[in-house]
């Protein structure tokens, strides 16, 4: 699957909550988008990604164009 | 005196200086919210770092208004797909619109911003859009629904100040909504002008980010915000096209 724009494997059925875990992400500082749709924190447990999903996974930065 | 009470988005600011996004630091962070009063800052979306990176909410101090802006979309669609994010994020209904697809000057697209402003305004976010002054596209955003308009007083991050001086004029003087000057104004005396027009707020970076002293410098925009402030509530002086007046009478005991 794609996360943050690059392919990565990952086990069949995986979750949001395990591939943010394996990932190092925060869930608290995180938000998650799943094909462009977003996924609820309370649903991060029961969201199973299959391989040809898309994940982004963002935060707040100290960025922006200014 | 009667308190004067900046109203946006139903919420209510005692200061009139917003801390856009862009040249962070904590440093930063600090003299804007200390020296210069800021009770709103802007905050960008982006990619995630893994790496466990120190939480940039974590140096926000309490009572701060987060506003969450679009920076990075080029459409309408990405802009409401980024407010979505961020509001996931539970920072609030804020969202700042900010759309460019013009790399070289930033210029923000004034067509896919009213798009974008509907859109959100329709989910219930409380919209600030960015926006080239055009008082077409005020009138637009108004009846999209924006709960305020950002006209550009020059290039992000120019600190060339107020290059749309007139345009900006017609918007305080048209438009029935607060109007934040965003953008390119690089000294204190350029936001006290805009306050002197007539602008609810200023909204600032760089010209503090990239000052020999920060908080000395939040600090002089704060007093030229409210100098100017006062200034328009006062009711500036009368300008006399031709000639001069005595300010104080001409006594005529020399030469009588």
């Amino acid at each position: 699957m794609k996360i943050n724009g690059v392919q990565k494997t990952y086990a069949d059925n995986i979750s949001v909550s395990e591939l943010l875990k394996q990932e190092g992400y925060l869930r608290e500082q995180v938000a998650v988008e799943l094909n462009e749709e977003i996924v609820s924190k309370d649903a991060y447990d029961t969201s199973l990604l299959k391989d040809s999903d898309v994940v982004e996974v963002v935060s707040f930065m100290g960025g922006g164009s200014r | 005196m009667k308190q004067d009470i900046f109203m946006l988005g139903g919420q209510q600011f005692q200061s009139r200086f917003i801390l856009g996004s862009g040249k962070y630091n904590v440093n930063l962070i600090q003299a804007a919210v200390e020296n210069a009063k800021a009770q709103i800052i802007t905050l960008a979306v982006r990619r995630a770092n893994s790496s466990g990176e120190a939480n940039i909410l974590n140096f926000i101090p309490e009572g701060v208004t987060l506003l969450p802006n679009t920076s990075g979309a080029r459409t309408a669609e990405e802009a409401v797909r980024i407010a979505k994010l961020s509001r996931e994020l539970g920072c609030g209904d804020f969202v700042k619109v900010e759309i460019m697809r013009d790399s070289k000057y930033l210029l923000p697209d004034n067509q896919e911003t009213v798009r974008a402003t509907e859109w959100l305004a329709k989910e219930g976010f409380i919209v600030l859009p960015y926006m080239y002054p055009d008082l077409n596209t005020a009138r637009d955003l108004v009846n999209a629904g924006a709960a305020a308009v950002m006209p550009l007083a020059a290039p992000i991050g120019s600190n060339k100040g107020l290059a749309t001086r007139e345009f900006i004029q017609i918007l305080i003087d048209e438009i029935d909504l607060p109007i934040i000057v965003d953008a390119g104004i690089g000294r204190p005396s350029q936001a006290c002008e805009v306050m002197e027009m007539g602008a609810a707020a200023v909204m600032a970076n760089t010209a503090i980010a990239t000052a020999g002293n920060i908080p000395q410098m939040a600090s002089a925009f704060r007093r030229a915000i409210e100098a100017g402030r006062k200034a328009y509530l006062s009711g500036l002086g009368r300008v006399r096209e031709k000639g001069g007046e005595a300010s104080s009478p001409l006594t005529g005991f020399l030469r009588d």
